[in-house]
């Protein structure tokens, strides 16, 4: 008898966690339903045709699935006067973001090193004012940049974005690598310059080969903060040499002929699928970077 | 010579570094400060005439417009953002099988450019062909959702896509919270026969205050500088109804060539950052002396 209604209770009681674990399940389920949904519209729309997209049903799969959406984004596109697509902007983007995050990270792993290891008078101060220069919005640089990049002839041009990238990604990868390098002991550096090792060697040898998971880190952060940007982007480059988003953002905004959603959408996927890939790849590394980014001095 | 190198070379290292963040972080601050002093339009003036541009800014009603919009934006970005962030940490945090995967897909829109994120909402809250036509295409022939062309309602399309944007990234940063918690503490209310909820309002949740404090900072700071996904989802209209800071920064540099009141509200801008920023910085560093 009491055993039985030992196991009735019990078993009552779990039916109700089953309950219960089924409705978290759902819940979570729901939430991803509303992450996943603009990717899925996205998607499905840029495999329409326009004609299937003007009976508005957002959410419905393509019924004929058709590429010429994908066609006119990548080469067709009119942004602007220009009508080449996203393809010679999407390589504006890569030719900025490459050389512009290779710099960054190398400056910000020197800086790093020697703010964490290398310490005199003055080196916590410098960190400090980088560390605040990270949080500025750049509204209150734009002027004096634009103005800046002319003096310097680099105005509208390829090498201007990446000079501009480089210089205020520094505080982040400087930030980076000083937080990463400060929990290696200086024990370490001692017993290498007692060695006879000079500054460039501990580095070359003894730190950088210590470095990988903070380069990746570093890497994946830069990447996709230059390969988003928009502001630089659109401030400082000209007719030619826009990155990816400013060519998106006018394809978009282009008023001249039928608004083509198909191609809006292709465009726009064109535009996430690196930094896309690279979260999909590396997403440990990436939510490493933001939550190092966005916390501890 | 050598020996003098050999010491100096850590300085040497970090001098270019000193030096372009003098200029190009410090310098070019005090230059927009300067020029937000005077009466510069389409050119930089450099004699100083006082706070005529921030008179006129705050007379401005675009700019009054633009300025309410920051608080409305920013506050209903940051509570909901934070909300959902903590409610969906608390979900995932229940022992879930599928944890990895479905954080994978609460944080995917972190790694899309506002842009990319403005475009596709700007699609889906397309009021003859997106959500609105699908609705009414299930039958409610009445459904209205035309908030993207309503001026009263479009800041709220705003407050929609960057917390789809930004939501999974505060779940990331509160569910490293819920991890750090002490672990033996949780048993321990839990032995007692202390309810779940209780324990989560009484003993987790006030533990992870600094976790509060950063996602704020980050969140905050993401509100003050929203330009892209302004310019991409609603072009700062219908008319200037969604001009936040940011782009009315934009609009007086690039557009009007009005030098100083592009500076003055990006001197205003910086000002809000420092604000809320300043305090948290000044006692992170104090407390990593102490």
């Amino acid at each position: 008898m009491t055993d039985m209604s030992y196991t009735s209770t019990r078993s009552g009681n779990s039916a109700g966690k089953i309950a219960l674990r089924w409705g978290l399940y759902l819940m979570l389920g729901l939430f991803a339903l509303f992450y996943l949904m603009p990717l899925f519209v996205m998607v499905t729309t840029s495999f329409k045709s326009l004609e299937e997209i003007r009976t508005g049903d957002l959410i419905s799969l393509p019924r004929e699935v058709t590429l010429d959406a994908w066609r006119t984004a990548w080469s067709g596109a009119c942004t602007g006067i220009q009508c080449e697509g996203v393809r010679p902007f999407f390589w504006n983007s890569v030719q900025i973001a490459i050389p512009a995050v290779f710099i960054s990270t190398l400056i910000g792993a020197l800086n790093g090193y020697v703010v964490a290891q290398w310490r005199f008078k003055g080196a916590n101060l410098f960190f400090a004012l980088m560390l605040f220069g990270c949080f500025i919005p750049f509204q209150v640089v734009l002027l004096p940049m634009a103005r800046m990049l002319g003096l310097m002839g680099l105005a509208g041009t390829i090498p201007g974005l990446i000079f501009v990238h480089v210089i205020y990604g520094l505080g982040f990868t400087t930030l980076f690598f000083r937080n990463y390098y400060v929990s290696i002991p200086s024990e370490l550096t001692k017993a290498a310059k007692v060695d006879g090792a000079g500054f460039f060697r501990i580095f070359w040898s003894v730190f950088l080969p210590l470095s990988l998971p903070i380069i990746v880190v570093t890497v994946i952060w830069q990447f996709t903060q230059i390969w988003n940007d928009f502001l630089f982007g659109i401030s400082f480059s000209q007719a030619g040499t826009q990155p990816v988003t400013v060519a998106l953002n006018n394809i978009v905004n282009s008023t001249t002929g039928i608004k083509a959603y198909n191609v809006d959408m292709a465009a726009a996927i064109i535009a996430a699928l690196p930094t896309l890939f690279v979260y999909v790849v590396a997403g440990k590394y990436f939510v490493r970077g933001l939550t190092a980014g966005s916390v501890k001095g | 010579m050598t020996k003098w190198l050999e010491e100096n070379t850590p300085k040497l290292v970090l001098a270019p570094s000193f030096v372009i963040v003098l200029i190009f972080v410090y310098g070019f601050i005090a230059w927009t400060a300067w020029v937000s002093l005077t009466r510069s339009r389409l050119l930089p003036k450099y004699e100083i005439e006082g706070f005529i541009q921030y008179d006129r800014l705050f007379a401005s009603p675009r700019w009054d417009t633009a300025f309410s919009n920051l608080f409305v934006f920013g506050f209903l970005f940051i509570v909901i953002a934070m909300i959902l962030g903590l409610i969906l940490a608390i979900l995932l945090d229940q022992n879930i099988r599928t944890e990895g995967a479905i954080r994978t897909i609460y944080l995917y829109p972190m790694a899309l450019s506002m842009i990319v994120t403005g475009t596709a909402w700007k699609w889906i809250l397309n009021p003859g062909l997106g959500l609105e036509a699908t609705v009414r295409g299930w039958g409610f022939e009445n459904f209205t959702f035309d908030w993207l062309v309503n001026p009263d309602m479009a800041i709220y399309t705003i407050v929609i896509a960057a917390i789809w944007q930004s939501s999974g990234f505060v779940m990331a940063l509160f569910l490293a919270g819920l991890r750090s918690v002490d672990q033996e503490i949780i048993k321990a209310a839990q032995v007692d026969g202390i309810p779940t909820w209780r324990v989560y309002t009484a003993i987790i949740i006030p533990s992870m205050a600094p976790i509060f404090l950063s996602a704020f900072i980050v969140l905050s700071h993401l509100a003050i500088k929203s330009f892209d996904l302004v310019i991409a989802l609603t072009g700062g209209g219908p008319g200037y109804a969604t001009d936040l800071p940011a782009t009315y920064m934009y609009a007086m540099a690039f557009s009007r060539g009005d030098i100083g009141q592009a500076a003055s509200s990006a001197m205003i801008m910086m000002m809000v950052v420092f604000a809320i920023v300043v305090p948290y910085l000044y006692s992170e560093l104090r407390s990593k002396d102490d």
